[in-house]
């Protein structure tokens, strides 16, 4: 018997409390995995040789994989996340992921911005790779439990 | 060369069927290090009051993705595609999409605009059921960098 998931209630959240952060690696396995689950197999993603000819500083992640990852601080936070209704970001910067066993990692914290009549909260999304913001404008918006 | 304006308002139909499988929302889900039960144990979704495993908040990309390259490799649309990036990405649900779901695509291209030496092409698309039922909406920014046309 599977445990019913457990979702915040509206009430028990104020504008203002801090979701997070959370921290996700990223290496190169990651992107390769990435590539065949999504079928974006887009050579700058897995090949260095070709990344770097482009004038990128090594592979990089896509930009749906880091919009994935930072979804993951709305959708842990809720529990089930067929109640994150609404979802968007900018890809301002590149995430570079060096061939080495560390890799990088996209650090995310989510703000809670507004709370909404109808059981909505928006969230703000920050989200840093290497002291740097990768994302922008990303939020979303997350319907509570009563 | 300058995207062609002449595409703004254009409608794509993505008329072959996309399936949501089990194993493929299973296999997204780990593929971002997702271990949610209601991505993989179809009890524990059922428990959550779903019919079946719900795919995760970006994985309507992997559809909208084939449908957009279908509409971006129209030559007369002038998209050099070695010269793109992605933007921008909004996903706005009607409702879950769920494993077994079977959907079609259709892409509007909403608008072309320049910012400085840069072409933004913005798609919006529509996810539905062979019947006709929206999921989801999504908007896609694709920056064309410095294809925008020179002054005088």
């Amino acid at each position: 018997m599977a445990a019913a998931v457990s979702v915040p209630s509206f009430d028990s959240v104020n504008v203002g409390d801090k979701i997070g952060p959370a921290t996700f690696p990223i290496q190169r396995i990651n992107l390769v995995m990435y590539c065949g689950a999504s079928g974006d197999f887009n050579v700058i993603h897995w090949n260095e040789r070709i990344a770097t000819a482009v004038g990128l500083p090594n592979v990089i992640a896509h930009g749906m994989f880091t919009m994935a990852q930072a979804a993951r601080v709305l959708t842990d936070f809720v529990g089930d996340p067929s109640r994150v209704i609404d979802y968007g970001v900018r890809f301002t910067k590149p995430v570079p992921v060096p061939d080495d066993d560390i890799g990088t990692a996209v650090e995310v914290t989510g703000t809670i911005s507004e709370k909404r009549d109808d059981g909505t909260i928006v969230v703000d999304l920050n989200a840093t790779a290497n002291g740097v913001d990768v994302l922008g404008k990303a939020r979303g918006i997350v319907r509570l439990g009563d | 060369m300058a995207i062609n304006r002449d595409f703004i308002g254009r409608t794509y139909e993505f008329e072959t069927p996309y399936q949501v499988g089990r194993e493929k929302v299973r296999e997204f889900a780990t593929a971002i290090g997702d271990q949610n039960p209601l991505y993989h144990n179809v009890e524990a979704a059922q428990a959550a009051g779903h019919r079946d495993l719900i795919a995760p908040p970006t994985f309507p990309f992997v559809i909208t993705y084939r449908a957009m390259i279908g509409a971006m490799g129209d030559p007369e649309l002038n998209l050099n595609y070695a010269m793109v990036v992605h933007g921008e990405q909004k996903f706005t649900y009607s409702r879950p999409l769920y494993a077994g779901d079977e959907v079609v695509v259709d892409s509007v291209v909403a608008d072309i605009s320049v910012i400085g030496r840069n072409e933004l092409l913005t798609m919006e698309q529509h996810v539905k059921t062979l019947d006709g039922e929206l999921i989801v909406t999504t908007k896609n920014v694709t920056v064309s960098r410095g294809t925008a046309p020179q002054e005088g």
